[in-house]
């Protein structure tokens, strides 16, 4: 792929989006090609408000943020092809209409590390911004509230600048003296007015209590600030960075290869699925060709592990209903389906099975006869959920209705997967830009128009009804070839040519010692994971790490919604709807 | 039998239920749901609640230092003194009661209220904001439910035409009230779950809402008296039951004691499958159920179980 600066506005980049360049003059914008099409032009922070609010502006517009962050440019080899830049803010747009993103690039000085704010325009630009000057120092002007978000108040440096070192080792050690103990438990004090909460109205006092991070039903560390009057919420602040691990920062250090790994721990339910949008951003930087089996059998297991996802999300569903049972049989279930996934990967919960280039090992023999045994047993094991769980009357009382929002308030906080289906919108990446063969296969993308707790439940059940054909189709039409491909960024590479002469020698030894080296360039790429759409965005600057990954998860969006959709409800309700959201907190925090 | 072995004898046995029933509904549930459940401390892990109150009674007996002592201390004996002093009217079998007197079904009700005192008293000493919440939403649950349960034993009372537990087992000797009331059975079932915040009325201590509710700050035995206190008003409701609608200890060639506990003991299953099986309301939902639904219907049952009875039997 090549690396070189388009520099020029074509037609071909001017028919991608029209209107922008009718409405802006040429010289606002200095497009870059990345490996993955996606239109991408620098432009000024002066024009930043301007250009976003005319993209939300247009017919079929690009109203969802789906994803804003930020890369700090200073060490970056291949730098001079491209606009002078210390820091560059990345504002990704989604037109759901369209099926089109849109990349809008904001270079920033050292001395002046400083944008305008867009929360005006995007909701859900707060936590983005937040997140931006949290791990970049970089400040957003008349942001609402700017402070940290996934490290604590306390937290001394930006640790995704280059500066900051990765490991532990390269500080002094650490030590809690009792000066900095009484600073870290003065930072903990709750003051409601930090929160943006008062503390009573004219008739009554509020009372603040503190749901988490550690709770029953907060699946993980999570913490919502709630204000009470009575029962009735008057207003939940969440508060996340508790599962904060650096996972951003650690592929900086890592191989490409050795990082695959740790995104099987961001959305630590969704296995594989992690993998995918990582293996398949390098391929396309690398431009590996990957053979129709490989695809067949990475569709496969990521399906797998969506009715795992889903599976738990049913079971804790009706858990936080109060529903003792379900989850029981689900993780009965649940058993019977990692040893599947162990037989194949050899690991059930993170196999990391997916490497640059292949798989790490063909499937082994019998797969189809477990899969096919499973498929059948499941799919009657749903009907009786189904009965016991979602057509049970107190079920139904306690979630429909509850946490209901539109589609358009979906789009403003940026909400993808089954939370956007179940406002009725039809926006599943599997359809709308299939990958890895997905066009291949017959399956619905079920949607509903109630966008309540309930519908998002009964969403995911028809979601596994949907994967289980689609687990079908892979078995009866696996097809035959080999299960990694021979290209020289094959990670590691197929080793039986490696003995023969030596070239593949050498390449061998030094993708295995150093490991691959992937071309530069940039790329990104989005796959509808288990809870929404999650993508991988790198950045290779032509060595054997990459220069920057961005990893835009589902549930860091999904949550910031928690505080509009729960407001007036009861506590128990904010539990429904926490419960509905399915999101994991290690996939929030990275 | 002496004056004071009977109750002795009933106290123990009692308090060892209790304990044992932990095991049962843990052994039962896990049946239900695909589990083994406690199965390792002696024949079918029946020792488990031996080894169990050895933890419980070593672990550290804490009282939180934002917490009124007093009142924190006193308030899980409440609880077991209450349910335990319910069990002094049962009649389990001919002969077998500990107190006889006219007016027990009235001591029953006002006995069943006073345990409220405990777990709302809990709720407050402990100070703490879960504890509060579990509190609130019994005195709310509590006081709804009472008015209906006393009024559907009303229908009992008018058909045995006493207050008297004996008298009314006698009165069942032909045909079980349960022939004549069977709304009324109902309604006492609920209430008596509502009662003993059994689920799916246990918004008092909702696990996935408010932590534990009202005992989030209890550790050790004083826990452990919430606890058995809440498996001996399982088994309170459940003889009640069996007294009031299934004719008590009567019933042909088996001995009386062994048909009470069988009853009772159906019952107490019977508790356990509705854990197993149903969610949990919401809060403000129960108290519509309570003042709409089931409130009216109890004044119904009542109104026609009197009109009947005058009319017919009068």
């Amino acid at each position: 792929m090549s690396s070189e600066n388009n520099n020029k506005i074509d037609d071909t980049l001017k028919n991608k989006i029209p209107e922008l360049f009718a409405q802006f003059k040429n010289e606002y914008f200095t497009p870059q090609r990345t490996a993955d099409d996606i239109v991408t032009l620098w432009i000024t922070d002066k024009m930043l408000i301007a250009i976003l609010s005319f993209m939300k502006s247009i017919t079929e517009p690009f109203d969802m943020l789906y994803d804003l962050y930020a890369v700090d440019e200073r060490l970056r080899l291949d730098k001079q092809k491209l606009p002078v830049s210390h820091f560059t803010l990345v504002y990704q747009l989604l037109s759901i209409k369209r099926n089109q993103f849109i990349r809008f690039k904001v270079a920033l000085t050292e001395t002046q590390l400083q944008a305008p704010s867009i929360t005006h325009l995007f909701k859900n630009a707060n936590w983005y911004e937040r997140e931006a000057w949290d791990l970049f120092g970089i400040t957003f002007s008349d942001h609402p509230l700017l402070t940290r978000i996934l490290l604590p108040p306390t937290f001394k440096g930006h640790p995704l600048r280059k500066e900051f070192p990765c490991r532990a080792t390269e500080k002094d050690p650490f030590s809690l003296d009792e000066q900095k103990l009484q600073k870290e438990q003065n930072a903990l004090k709750f003051i409601p007015e930090q929160w943006g909460m008062k503390t009573s109205n004219n008739d009554n006092d509020y009372m603040f209590l503190n749901l988490g991070p550690n709770h029953p039903s907060v699946h993980g560390v999570f913490r919502i600030a709630l204000q009470l009057d009575g029962e009735r919420v008057i207003d939940a602040v969440p508060d996340i960075g508790f599962h904060h691990r650096g996972a951003e920062k650690i592929a900086e250090r890592q191989t490409w290869h050795g990082f695959i790994p740790y995104t099987d721990r961001i959305d630590y339910l969704g296995g594989v699925m992690n993998n995918f949008p990582y293996i398949l951003a390098i391929e396309m930087l690398a431009g590996i060709q990957i053979s129709e089996r490989i695809k067949c059998i990475r569709v496969m297991l990521s399906e797998c592990f969506r009715i795992l996802s889903h599976m738990l999300f049913f079971g804790t569903f009706a858990q936080d209903i109060g529903q003792l049972s379900p989850i029981f049989y689900i993780f009965t279930d649940r058993e019977k389906l990692f040893a599947i996934i162990e037989a194949i990967t050899g690991a059930r919960m993170h196999p990391s099975w997916f490497r640059i280039g292949g798989l790490a090992q063909d499937l082994p023999n019998g797969w189809d006869k477990m899969i096919l045994e499973f498929t059948e047993y499941f799919s009657k094991r749903l009907d009786e959920y189904e009965v016991m769980v979602m057509q049970n009357s107190i079920i139904k009382k306690r979630s429909i209705g509850i946490g209901k929002y539109t589609t358009q308030q979906a789009i403003n906080w940026g909400v993808t997967g089954p939370g956007l289906r179940a406002t009725g919108c039809d926006y599943d990446l599997r359809k709308q830009s299939p990958y890895s063969g997905y066009e291949n296969y017959e399956f619905d993308v079920p949607l509903d128009d109630q966008g309540d707790a309930y519908s998002r439940c009964k969403l995911r059940v028809e979601e596994m009804r949907q994967s289980i054909r689609i687990i079908k189709q892979c078995t009866n039409n696996m097809p035959q070839g080999p299960y990694k491909v021979e290209h020289p960024s094959t990670t590691p590479p197929i080793n039986k040519l490696s003995k023969n002469d030596i070239e593949t020698q050498i390449q061998h030894f030094l993708n295995a010692s150093w490991g691959a080296v992937m071309p530069n360039g940039e790329s990104s790429f989005a796959v509808e994971a288990t809870k929404g759409i999650n993508s991988y965005s790198i950045i290779s600057d032509g060595t054997s790490s990459s220069y920057r990954t961005r990893i835009r998860t589902p549930s860091f969006a999904h949550l910031q919604m928690i505080p509009e959709i729960s407001k007036g409800l009861m506590l128990a309700d904010l539990i429904v709807i926490i419960a509905s959201i399915d999101f994991v907190m290690a996939d929030v925090d990275r | 039998m002496t004056n004071w072995l009977t109750p002795l004898i009933i106290l123990i046995v009692l308090l060892l239920l209790g304990a044992w029933s932990t095991w049962l509904e843990r052994r039962v549930l896990s049946l239900w749901q695909d589990r083994l459940g406690p199965n390792r401390v002696g024949p079918f892990g029946l020792f488990q609640v031996i080894a169990d109150m050895i933890k419980i009674f070593t672990k550290e007996d804490w009282v939180p230092p934002f917490a009124d002592k007093t009142l924190f201390i006193i308030s899980p004996m409440i609880v077991m003194i209450m349910t335990l002093l319910g069990f002094a009217i049962i009649p389990f079998a001919p002969g077998i009661q500990i107190a006889q007197f006219d007016h027990a079904l009235l001591f029953l009700l006002a006995i069943s209220s006073l345990s409220v005192y405990s777990i709302m008293l809990a709720g407050f000493s402990s100070n703490s904001k879960y504890a509060l919440l579990g509190a609130m939403r019994t005195a709310a649950q509590m006081i709804s439910y009472e008015v209906f349960m006393g009024l559907a034993l009303m229908g009992v009372v008018i058909l045995a035409d006493d207050f008297s537990l004996s008298a009314i087992v006698e009165a069942q000797s032909n045909v079980w009230f349960i022939c004549y009331q069977p709304l009324g059975f109902v309604l006492f079932l609920i209430a008596g779950t509502a009662e003993i915040h059994r689920a799916p009325f246990d918004l008092p201590e909702a696990e996935t809402e408010i932590v534990a509710g009202f005992h989030t700050e209890y550790s050790s035995m004083k826990f452990g008296m919430f606890f058995i206190g809440e498996y001996l008003g399982v088994i309170l409701i459940s003889s009640l039951i069996t007294t009031l609608y299934f004719g008590g200890w009567q019933g042909p060639i088996l001995p009386p004691l062994l048909w009470f506990i069988l009853k009772t003991a159906f019952f107490i299953l019977f508790f356990i499958l509705l854990r197993a099986a149903i969610p949990r309301p919401r809060y403000d939902q129960l108290m519509i159920f309570s003042w709409y639904i089931l409130l009216p219907l109890s004044l119904l049952n009542l109104l026609i179980t009197g009109a009947v009875k005058l009319q017919f039997l009068g």
